[in-house]
């Protein structure tokens, strides 16, 4: 379980020699209930920038988790430079020469750069007593070297989003990491800063380090990549050149052909009246500026219109301002043709609105209360109620009735909601929304992190809601789910509703190239 | 060796870890014991008689658990929704306050109207004083840990004011002496609550109104839309504000009940004993952060809660007894220091486990598990 990689720096491994720097055989990986990897082939060369694309739970970060060290695979072998390695812990990787800039970074908040850099290393090389000037002096020739300069003194509450990315990769390569693991980085980033990291990424890959690039944006991955390998579902499927690739041709094989024509079920099309419209509604993000931008939207009773996108375009904070968890910073919310006092979730709720939101375990749920509790949270105050007294046995009655009617798999209604599986958990979620006889329904990555057959459950529950009327408002990454689902898709983009299409008529290239920021054709 | 949290927590883990926890401590204080040469089982032994059973000792466990309920109530009903109410000690200076107040203006009222009027200003007072707190919490997001711990210091300061540094309505300004030896004025007669007597153990009024409001929280936040709001908001405020619960009128509400509870607290001081406003024997004693200690050991159960006061109260006058030529007072405090450490850290141990692991596969193994 140590590691064997062939010595010293990164140039020692000659370019074009036979042995890729990475190789993946057959990595599997399992967690209950999801087979996170499949049986993934998977190489990168030496001097290479490599892209992992694939779309949410294709299986991209178990994969560069076990790179890192983080999780062990199940089967399959895991090679550097040739030689196969074992890695323990995150710290055997890091010896090897494996280095990870994650998608949330691992810096503390209140150091500086330069001791954020030597975090965890000062150790072998400094002894006890830390050298600031001498280490602020590496950090900064090294930032001069590979275009990612920061004031090695400067604190990194104080930075930037994109500067403390820079960090993150500062610190790798202060570990002289000879792979470095990228997780989604431009996630984070404006269009310029993510230009000058691909220059970054690419001079590294010049100097014979291997990059390995984790993507879902097509546009990207052509842009910065030699090669492709596509996961989809956990299993690799493709490794192609991205100069020969199209994002059209990218997006096929990331999606798969076999769910070309969207297999959704014919129903009687929507088409009541307006239940929810949106005008013009912009909504500030978690760190500063607007992370909704003028999106107006229309949606009808018993309609599903789907809000496609790439995570982190502001569904999240479209579903908050609508639900009234998040205060607007303009436009105006109405609920069959009523104004919505904005930013009171109480008001959404007493006007129809109902939220399934993306944090199930924290946001829709108290963890620690009782099933009971938690299908009374909303209805509390009403029928479960009498004066300031609870109903606790109405409580009960009511969870015994809905863990019944949605074959929820739990000892009863005493049982805490943190111990239901995520499946089991979003049953009791959807059936309490349902409950309170909603207009609307505000479904925030419903399915996300369950498997299969939960997954195939809150569809149906979502298709039942719709024909019962509700005006269904599904915001998801998953096209698959989209194309099942929706009667309209409206594609966001960067917080602003990059194009509205008919489900019917819609292509997966014509969603993937909207989602990635393309043109439309 | 690991520490993990635990996913499960079986109910006898609940019985077992207490009493394993006072095992231990008894255990690790014989050490001591017996290393400062002196015989535990004897030692023991007249703690135990000191503390409940010699004469009167029952009745002395009562008056002395009296402020450590209230303070303990007072914690343990902000606790339970994460609010870390530390100003119980402020808070019950200013219920001593406002409680002598209504006692010197009603004068010489039926002893009913009086208990009820300094209950009424007591809670009234201590609200008042928490209030600085909750506001500065729901509204700027302050911590309430440090302004309420700091607001403490305040109103002991308040306190000095009055009696020693004022010509105030509570300072006794009848003798010359007074006016060199400062203290409070007397409450008048009626103002003394009374003792009830039971199979020739005192219980003072306190300790039953005491054990009245903790009948009253456990019914509040157990069967009320009030204490389901802040069951929800405690375990995931995000939850809280999702389901439309207005979060800073719970932590107003919240913050209040608790300054009252306390507030209540001081005019039992005054009421139960001390029949004036006693500015250094209240400072003296630290209830309020006592009561932190108590409301902890009841995992903010309320009725846990007058349980645990009483154990503490009765420990206490073993303390004072035990103490002697041949037992210092500060081997008292170690033997108190072992028990009531080993009680809070056993909770530990309910939540979380201990695993030993080898290092390496194994354990990265079992990470990924």
């Amino acid at each position: 379980m140590t590691e064997e990689v062939s010595g010293g720096v990164a140039t020692s491994a000659p370019p074009g020699s036979l042995s890729p720097a990475v190789a993946c055989r057959g990595i599997t990986k399992r967690f209950p209930g999801v087979l996170a990897n499949d049986c993934v082939d998977f190489e990168a060369a030496v001097g290479e920038v490599h892209a992992l694309l694939g779309e949410n739970g294709a299986g991209k970060s178990t994969l560069s988790n076990i790179l890192t060290g983080l999780y062990r695979e199940d089967e399959g072998e895991l090679e550097l430079y040739g030689e196969p390695v074992a890695f323990g812990s995150p710290r055997d990787a890091i010896d090897a020469g494996v280095g990870m800039v994650h998608q949330h970074f691992r810096l503390v908040e209140s150091f500086t750069v330069a001791e954020n850099v030597v975090l965890g290393e000062a150790g072998g090389e400094a002894g006890f007593r830390l050298r600031p000037r001498a280490l602020e002096q590496r950090v900064e020739e090294l930032g001069e070297r590979y275009g990612v300069a920061v004031d090695p003194r400067a604190r990194i509450w104080q930075l930037s989003v994109g500067e403390q990315q820079r960090v993150e990769i500062l610190k790798a390569l202060y570990r002289e990491a000879k792979i470095l693991i990228l997780d989604e980085p431009t996630a984070v980033l404006t269009p310029q800063e993510s230009e000058s990291l691909f220059a970054t990424l690419r001079s590294m890959a010049a100097e014979g380090r291997t990059v390995i690039f984790i993507s879902h944006k097509l546009h990207e991955v052509a842009a910065v990549a030699d090669r492709v390998t596509v996961l989809r579902a956990g299993k690799s499927v493709a490794t192609v050149p991205a100069a020969g690739s199209t994002p059209r041709s990218l997006a096929s094989l990331m999606v798969g052909r076999e769910v070309e024509g969207p297999r959704r079920e014919e129903r009687a099309p929507g088409g009541g009246e307006v239940v929810l419209t949106l005008d013009g509604l912009s909504a500030p993000g978690d760190r500063g500026g607007d992370a909704v931008r003028g999106v107006s939207l229309e949606l009808h009773a018993g309609e599903v219109l789907a809000v496609a996108g790439v995570a982190g375009n502001g569904q999240r904070e479209l579903a908050e301002a609508i639900t009234g968890t998040r205060p607007l910073s303009a436009g105006s919310i109405s609920v069959a043709g009523r104004r919505l006092r904005a930013g009171d979730p109480r008001a959404a709720i007493r006007a129809g609105i109902a939220h399934v939101p993306e944090d199930r375990l924290h946001t829709a749920v108290a963890p620690s209360l009782s099933i009971a509790s938690n299908v009374a949270l909303k209805s509390y105050g009403g029928e479960g109620s009498l004066g300031p007294f609870l109903r606790l046995r109405r409580f009960r009655e009511r969870a015994r009735d809905l863990i019944g009617r949605y074959d929820v798999k739990a000892p009863g209604p005493e049982t805490p909601a943190r111990l239901l599986s995520g499946g089991n958990l979003q049953k009791v979620v959807l059936g309490r929304e349902f409950a309170g006889d909603p207009k609307v329904l505000v479904a925030a990555s419903p399915t996300r992190g369950l498997d299969v057959g939960a997954i195939e459950t809150v569809h149906r529950y979502l298709r039942d809601a719709a024909a019962a009327g509700v005006g269904v408002l599904l915001l998801s990454e998953d096209l698959d789910e989209v194309l099942a689902l929706a009667d309209r898709i409206a594609v966001v983009y960067e917080g602003a509703i990059a194009g509205e299409l008919d489900a019917a008529s819609a292509t997966v290239e014509e969603i993937g190239l909207l989602m990635a920021g393309g043109e439309r054709t | 060796m690991r520490i993990e949290r635990r996913l499960h927590q079986p109910r006898w883990l609940l019985v077992v870890v207490p009493a394993g926890s006072l095992v231990f401590a008894f255990a690790a204080a014989a050490l001591v014991l017996l290393a400062t040469r002196h015989h535990p089982i004897d030692t023991y032994r007249r703690l135990f008689d000191a503390a409940f059973f010699a004469d009167g000792a029952l009745s002395q466990a009562f008056v002395t658990a009296t402020p450590l309920l209230f303070t303990g109530l007072a914690a343990a009903v902000a606790f339970r929704m994460n609010l870390f109410n530390i100003g119980g000690e402020g808070q019950l200076y200013f219920g001593a306050i406002g409680a002598a107040a209504a006692a010197l203006y009603l004068g010489d009222r039926s002893p009913v109207v009086l208990v009820t009027a300094m209950c009424l200003a007591g809670g009234a007072a201590g609200a008042a004083w928490a209030l600085i707190p909750a506001l500065l919490k729901a509204f700027l997001h302050t911590n309430e840990i440090i302004t309420s711990l700091m607001l403490n210091y305040v109103a002991a300061l308040v306190l000095n004011y009055l009696i020693f540094d004022s010509l105030s309505y509570w300072r006794d300004t009848s003798s010359p002496e007074a006016k060199v030896f400062p203290q409070g004025k007397m409450l008048p007669d009626n103002a003394t609550w009374s003792t009830w007597i039971v199979h020739g153990t005192w219980v003072p009024l306190g300790f039953l109104i005491g054990v009245g409001i903790a009948a009253f929280a456990w019914f509040l936040y157990g069967r009320t839309r009030f204490g389901f709001e802040t069951q929800v908001i405690g375990d995931s405020p995000r939850a809280a504000r999702y389901a439309g619960m207005r979060i800073r009128r719970k932590i107003v509400a919240v913050m209040c009940l608790s300054g009252a509870i306390a507030g209540v607290g001081g005019a039992s001081q005054d009421g139960d004993f001390r029949h004036l406003l006693d500015a250094r024997g209240l400072q003296q004693s630290g209830y309020g952060y006592a009561g932190i200690v108590v409301a902890a050991l009841g995992r903010y159960n309320p009725f846990a809660v007058v349980l645990v006061a009483f154990l503490l109260g009765g420990l206490t006058n073993a303390g004072f007894t035990l103490q002697g030529a041949d037992f210092p007072s500060g081997l008292v405090g170690v033997l108190q220091g072992m028990i009531l450490f080993s009680a809070l850290g056993g909770e530990l141990l309910v939540r979380y486990r201990i695993r030993l692991a080898r290092r390496g596969r194994s354990a990265a193994a079992e990470a990924t598990a």
